[in-house]
């Protein structure tokens, strides 16, 4: 059986749903604010504002890897950092089923209930480690700081913790007590990934965790996210341009370009009959 | 040539301004109210910022004791001490007992305080998360959302680097479980003091242009772990070679030419009047 069919996704509610997100940069004008203008990519030919982001609607069901691709600027990175407050949304919505069962757009929610989703919610590896980690600080602590941050205050409990995962994530015991800055880029985005599962979070976010790493290191990263998704069921968000990623990793896809979703669906179908010309380009040129 | 000075060298606009920092600063214990910190005839860094709460306190009936790191005679205390007697005539003492305002640097006196006595210490970095984050935009807003995993991640690293925490004064307080915050480089030794003190104890750093305060009765809690607990300096099996005294910070003493080491109360007037030692009092309204 095809593995894309294992799960029953229309029993299930989504454990993430985004309801029409929008992000732009500057104030819009009576042209662009129609939502069938058209737009320079993603910008406006009259007022010049930047709509990184133009009504985006995504599902992300419990257990599932899902993807999204798109070429440079297409809005991937905005998308993850208004999911994870690292940037205000101009409007839309979020809704995370383990916060309040879904029953809140947690964009509108206050800054210490935020704190909580991010600490205890989402897990999020950036696409460049010195935003997710603190380089001066050894492993040990930056895996730590989550849980600190969740509230634990046992040091015998937290170390063991972060031993246990960064020998899930192939980290040496005996460089845990060194500070990232040391280490290879490889190396930088497994610890940033044991520090964004320390603190158990049901949905873990990965922008673009492969590039700049070199191929054979870019499978083991690949086949580590794998193992993860089985062993600790998390749902994921995974954010690539690269199709071979999203084709290895995700069992549905979102296709974005200039800041809106062009298709969706299952990644085996897109790649086997992609719709919209846009991913039609996309998947020939991995062909 | 005589020049006449305001009382309390400061103009009276000057020491209602910073009353009314100070009377805000006691509202909310443990936050950090800014000031307009005015030049004085010492140098920034020198004790400035207590000088200007003590000088817009004091008043005629006063009886004024000034200390650095316990000592009543440091050229650093006496300096100060002039400086505030000459422009108010107010009696100076040695005897903590006897005094109703105590400027301080760097220590807490031995003999407990009382509801009508006043401590100012002077701090030279008012921002207990200074080391863990550089930008004071960024540590305001830590403050306002009361997310203080950075205090306790320093911690952490130290115990991952050396086994304990390392801090040697200075050791951050959590206030009344809401702020946390600077003790000022007192020795851990008085940390537990701060805690539920009978008397108002009020820091200010000149530089920084920041006031705080403990009003009396403040629950005062030093930040560590579980199985870590916060642990003042081991003076256990340790005396005062003068006064005998043990169960009070000690400074440690090495004969230069035997090499012996042996230990003697920081606190001089405590020691003193141990030892029945007379103290100076000096000045007051009828000299
Ligand atoms: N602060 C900003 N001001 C104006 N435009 C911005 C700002 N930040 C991002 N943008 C624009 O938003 C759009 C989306 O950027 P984003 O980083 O999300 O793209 P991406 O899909 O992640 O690209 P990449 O594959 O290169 O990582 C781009 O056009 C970018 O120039
Ligand atoms: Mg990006
Ligand atoms: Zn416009």
């Amino acid at each position: 059986m095809p593995k894309t069919l294992e799960h029953n996704f229309v029993e299930q509610a989504p454990i993430l749903r985004l309801e029409d997100l929008n992000k732009s940069y500057g104030d819009g004008c009576e042209y662009c604010s129609k939502e069938d203008a058209v737009l320079e990519k993603n910008i406006c030919p009259k007022c010049h504002t930047v709509h990184a982001l133009r009504g985006v609607n995504l599902e992300v069901y419990p257990g599932e890897i899902v993807g999204v691709v798109g070429e440079s600027g297409s809005g991937k990175s905005t998308l993850m950092q208004c999911i994870y407050f690292d940037k205000n949304p101009s409007s839309g919505a979020c809704y995370l089923t383990p916060y309040k069962e879904g029953t809140e757009n947690i964009f509108e929610v206050s800054e210490q209930e935020k704190l909580k989703i991010k600490n205890l919610i989402l897990g999020m590896v950036y696409q460049n480690p010195y935003l997710g980690l603190r380089m001066d600080f050894s492993s040990l602590s930056n895996i730590a700081e989550r849980q600190i941050a969740a509230g634990s205050r046992n040091v015998h409990e937290m170390m063991d913790r972060s031993d246990e995962l960064l020998s899930e994530v192939n980290i040496s015991k005996w460089r845990a007590k060194e500070a990232p800055k040391n280490f290879s880029g490889g190396m930088q985005q497994r610890v940033q990934i044991a520090k964004a599962l320390s603190s158990n979070p049901p949905i873990l976010l990965l922008d673009e965790v492969t590039t700049g790493l070199d191929l054979s290191v870019q499978a083991r990263v690949l086949d580590l996210i794998k193992d993860i998704m089985h062993e600790f069921n998390i749902s994921m968000l995974v954010v690539s341009h690269d199709l071979g990623v999203i084709r290895m990793l995700a069992e549905r896809t979102y296709v974005m370009l200039d800041g809106k979703v062009v298709e969706s669906g299952l990644t085996d179908q897109i790649l086997e009959d992609p719709q919209h010309p846009y991913t039609q380009q996309l998947v020939y040129s991995l062909l | 040539m005589h020049k006449r000075y305001n009382f309390a060298f400061l103009d009276e606009g000057s020491k209602r301004e910073i009353r009314r920092a100070s009377l805000k600063a006691v509202c909310i214990p443990g936050y950090q109210v800014p000031f307009a910190s005015r030049e004085m005839p010492i140098g920034r860094g020198w004790g400035t910022g207590g000088l200007q709460l003590t000088l817009s306190l004091i008043g005629p009936n006063d009886v004024l004791k000034v200390i650095d790191q316990g000592s009543d005679a440091s050229v650093n205390a006496l300096n100060i001490k002039k400086l505030i007697a000459l422009t108010t005539n107010v009696e100076t003492v040695e005897d903590t007992h006897q005094a109703t305002l105590i400027q301080s640097r760097h220590r807490i006196p031995e003999v407990p305080l009382t509801k009508d006595q006043i401590l100012v210490l002077q701090v030279p970095t008012p921002e207990p998360l200074r080391a863990f984050e550089p930008r004071e935009a960024i540590t305001k807003k830590l403050h306002a959302h009361k997310d203080y995993t950075g205090a306790w991640l320093m911690i952490f690293e130290q115990i991952v680097k050396y086994n304990t925490a390392t801090t040697g004064a200075d050791h951050p307080v959590l206030v009344h479980d809401r702020y946390v915050m600077a003790p000022s480089p007192i020795p851990r030794f008085d940390n537990p003091k701060m805690d539920h003190n009978e008397a108002l104890i009020l820091l200010g750093a000149g530089r920084e242009k920041k006031i705080y305060a403990l009003p009396p009765y403040t629950k005062v809690k030093s930040i560590d772990f579980e199985d870590y607990p916060f642990a003042i300096e081991d003076l256990s099996n340790k005396s005062c070679r003068l006064c005998g005294a043990s169960g009070v910070y000690l400074d440690e003493i090495i004969d230069e030419n035997t090499g012996e080491r042996s230990y003697q109360c920081n606190d001089t007037s405590y020691c003193e009047a141990r030892r029945g030692v007379a103290q100076v009092v000096e000045g007051g309204q009828d000299a």
